[in-house]
């Protein structure tokens, strides 16, 4: 992957996306949550892709499960995510996990799990969720790995076998 | 109407003397555009990270420069019950000396390590002043990673100079004692027979950076006060200054300013290490602590040690070498081509330079005018390169920069002096509000000093700020050096009193990797909780210990019952959050310590004694989150033997 063109990327976004407004783009960047996006037409928000990396091409999901991604993906799960997290479709400080992978596009939950604070700031429905949980989703620093694993765990709660 | 008048006589005469009252000068220090200078706007940042020592706070603090911004103060040598350092289980060994648990000390000098002759932005270093140490405060984490007590120290001023690469800091002790090891229990008049010095050094690992008391040099019982180290041609060699050469045991404000001349001891590091090689060390038994910081298992390893290795400078005749100095020395500074050795003798009123390449052939030359306690007095005149006449009163400390520049502070007649190297002709001196102790100039005690800026470190400050009450802030002040005369822009204040203190450029502390959180699944604390579901409460006999987690915006188990008045009770709780600046607090209510914080994926750990029988809430105490406010929980604590059955939870309101 290259991730230098993505920064690049990352600062054109952040640069057209001022709109005179005076935003601190350096702070986001050095934190090593890169953001980026391949979008024609980058001044749109897309609220089926969201905002990161992961594209409807580059995730690649089988009809079948893949029990072994789904049983890391559980462990790392249980670390990062299931303090707030119920599996059930019950709301514990975040929504409940039933169902996820039927309502969001795998890309979609992969862009906002591993980066949560820009999507915040731009999606409709997580702005929504936000003010039914008040608290954002934290940045649990996932790896790209341990994002796929854990949404193969998601799958796995949602009946994928 | 007479008496109106007079009276108005009288106030006008009372203000022009409250107005006359004002220090000369100290307006019209301050030309227009010092503010602009010292202005960074919000948001942007500063060009130095100044590293300060906390003084008797026994902290070092960090401030932005030119903006005297405090972005951080770190716990070094005293309990912080802000950071938890010194009460949670794990930070306390850190703390522990060969005396038990010391919670304060006195920190003095700061020394950023370096490669050669250049800061490398991996560490800095703290000494204790009363309870001799030396600290390694690692720069990635801003945090005291290494703590090394000295045996035969007592007062340990002189440190923590280091060498080029860092190869060693060395520690000299300030008050002469008899050794850890020899009968202590002697008259005091007895000094001049059983009092002695020694002079540590102390070995640094360039890659992970672990302390060990390499050796000491064993020299006559006189006063070290301050220390440098030489550079590029006089590598290997370190420069002490002494005072009370008089070996005075009682009012040494008199009997220790009798010598015209009191002495610089070189010290040839290279040789010394080449004798430790052939053996002629004594194995001397001692007693001292070396504490650890693991970052693995996030706590402080607390081990005594029983032996040091001991040269003696009468003996070993080409080690040491005493140069005269005038005026019981405290600066002891030398240049960044290392040729140049500035004494400041702060009752005298020239300041010496010496030559190295005078002092080596004035050694091969056996130019020496007599021995002290056994050790070779080279004479003044073959060591001396020339002498700076009447550059103020008082001179302290001198630091360089890269344009063949010295500043030297002035205690008594506060100000600093700009002085050239070559002709040792004063070219500038500005005042200083007020009796400046050491100056800093980044990367001013290196082969390649920063310039830019000079900062005094004051001893007074009066009238500079608001006053409050009999005690004042301590402060500093920060003058432009670019142009040919410098210029004041800036007062800061800063907490403890700030002795000496090194700036680094930003760039090369904010890129040295940083460290933004500890990750979860490098934890090895033994009661780390990586999951809700492993959170537990386990008794052993009458130790509980709490398995707990915290993440925005819950702490789990958030109910926890059955425990007894007399237990001793050990949260140990994880941070679940893996987000840079996120970190949970933890207090609970009558515990007799203080908070803790702790950072994502961090382990610490709160003991608690709970007294009494009732409920005692718990709760985050560093805001979180619009929730924060929610996080908390409760304790519920029986009477000694009640069979109340441990219970813990969080979630759901279940009847145990």
């Amino acid at each position: 992957m290259n991730y230098k063109l993505f920064f690049g990327t990352v600062v054109c976004v952040a640069l057209m996306s001022c709109g005179g407004k005076t935003e601190t783009t350096g702070a986001s960047n050095e934190s090593g949550n890169t953001t980026t996006t391949t979008s024609h037409n980058p001044n749109e928000y897309d609220p089926k892709r969201g905002l990161g990396k992961f594209t409807e091409e580059n995730v690649i999901v089988d009809a079948a499960l893949n029990k072994e991604m789904a049983t890391r993906g559980e462990v790392s799960a249980n670390t990062k995510c299931i303090s707030c997290h119920k599996l059930t479709d019950e709301r514990l400080v975040g929504p409940g996990w039933k169902d996820v992978t039927k309502r969001h596009a795998a890309h979609w939950i992969l862009n906002f799990i591993t980066n949560p604070d820009p999507m915040i700031d731009k999606d409709p429905q997580l702005q929504a969720q936000l003010e039914i949980c008040l608290v954002r989703m934290p940045n649990q620093n996932l790896t790209d790995d341990e994002a796929r694993d854990i949404y193969e765990f998601m799958r796995k709660n949602d009946g994928i076998n | 109407m007479k008496t109106m008048k007079n009276l108005m006589i009288l106030l006008a005469a009372v203000s022009l003397i409250a107005v006359s009252c004002r220090p000369k000068g100290s307006k019209q220090a301050i030309s227009g555009d010092a503010a602009s200078k010292a202005y960074v706007a919000p948001g942007e940042y500063d060009q130095f990270y100044n590293f300060v020592s906390g003084g008797f706070s026994g902290q070092m603090s960090v401030y932005g420069l030119p903006s005297g911004r405090l972005f951080r103060v770190i716990p070094v040598f005293s309990v912080d019950p802000e950071k938890g350092w010194g009460y949670s289980e794990e930070t306390k060994p850190m703390l522990m000396t060969s005396h038990g648990f010391v919670p304060w000390d006195d920190l003095h000098h700061v020394e950023m390590s370096q490669t050669n002759g250049e800061q490398n932005g991996k560490w800095a270093f703290g000494n204790a002043n009363n309870t001799p140490r030396v600290a390694r405060i690692d720069l990635k984490t801003f945090r005291t990673a290494e703590i090394i007590e000295l045996p035969n120290s007592a007062g340990n001023h002189s440190s923590p100079f280091g060498t080029e690469n860092t190869e060693y800091v060395v520690a000299g002790t300030r008050f002469s004692v008899p050794g850890d090891n020899q009968n202590g229990d002697v008259p005091i008049s007895t000094y001049k027979e059983n009092f002695k010095g020694h002079i540590s050094f102390i070995s640094v690992n360039q890659e992970t950076g672990a302390m060990d008391l390499a050796f000491q040099i064993r020299t006559p019982g006189v006063n070290f006060d301050l220390a440098r180290c030489g550079r590029a041609k006089s590598h290997g060699w370190m420069f002490f200054s002494c005072y009370n050469s008089e070996m005075a045991n009682t009012l040494l404000e008199v009997n220790a300013s009798k010598n015209d001349k009191d002495f610089i001891m070189a010290v040839n590091w290279k040789k010394a290490e080449e004798y430790l090689k052939a053996g002629q060390a004594e194995k001397v038994a001692v007693k001292y602590a070396h504490n650890v910081w693991d970052e693995a298992t996030h706590t402080g390893i607390h081990t005594i040690k029983n032996e040091v290795l001991v040269l003696d400078a009468a003996k070993l005749k080409d080690i040491c070498y005493f140069i005269p100095c005038p005026k019981s020395p405290h600066g002891c500074d030398v240049d960044p081509t290392g040729e140049y050795i500035v004494g400041s003798g702060k009752l005298a009123a020239l300041l010496p330079v010496f030559s190295f390449d005078k002092i080596i052939k004035a050694i091969e030359n056996k130019e020496f005018e007599t021995e002290f306690g056994g050790i070779p007095v080279i004479k003044y005149e073959a060591a001396l390169y020339g002498e700076v006449e009447k550059p103020g009163l008082g001179p302290l400390h001198t630091e360089f920069d890269a344009n063949g520049y010295a500043y030297t502070s002035m205690f008594v007649s506060s100000e600093v002096v700009k002085w050239n190297v070559k002709d040792l002709k004063v070219v500038d001196r500005v005042p200083t509000y007020y009796s400046v102790g050491h100056l800093c100039v980044p990367g001013g005690n290196t082969r390649k000093p920063f310039g830019k800026y000079v900062i005094a470190y004051n001893k007074i400050t009066k009238d500079r700020y608001l006053p409050t009450g009999p005690e004042l802030t301590q402060s500093a002040q920060l003058y432009d050096i670019s142009g040919e005369k410098m210029q004041l822009i800036l007062d800061f204040p800063t907490i403890g009193e700030p002795h000496y203190a090194q700036a680094s450029p930003t760039d090369l502390i904010k890129n040295n990797g940083q460290l933004k959180i500890y990750k979860i699944e490098d934890n090895k604390h033994p009661y780390v909780t990586k999951s809700e579901a492993d959170c537990k409460v386990v008794r052993e006999g009458n130790k509980v210990h709490v398995y707990m987690i915290t993440i925005r915006s819950h702490i789990t188990p958030d109910n926890i019952e059955g425990i007894k008045v007399g237990d001793e009770v050990y949260f140990h709780i994880t941070n679940l959050e893996q987000d840079w600046d996120i970190p949970h607090g933890f207090a609970v209510k009558g515990a007799n310590t203080a908070e803790l914080l702790i950072m994502p994926g961090e382990t610490v750990t709160l003991k608690w004694n709970p007294d009494r029988v009732g409920i005692f809430p718990m709760y985050c105490t560093d805001f979180c989150s619009a929730l924060h406010q929610e996080m908390q929980g409760y304790v519920r604590v029986s009477p000694a033997g009640s069979n109340v059955p441990l219970y813990y939870h969080t979630g759901e309101t279940v009847t145990p």
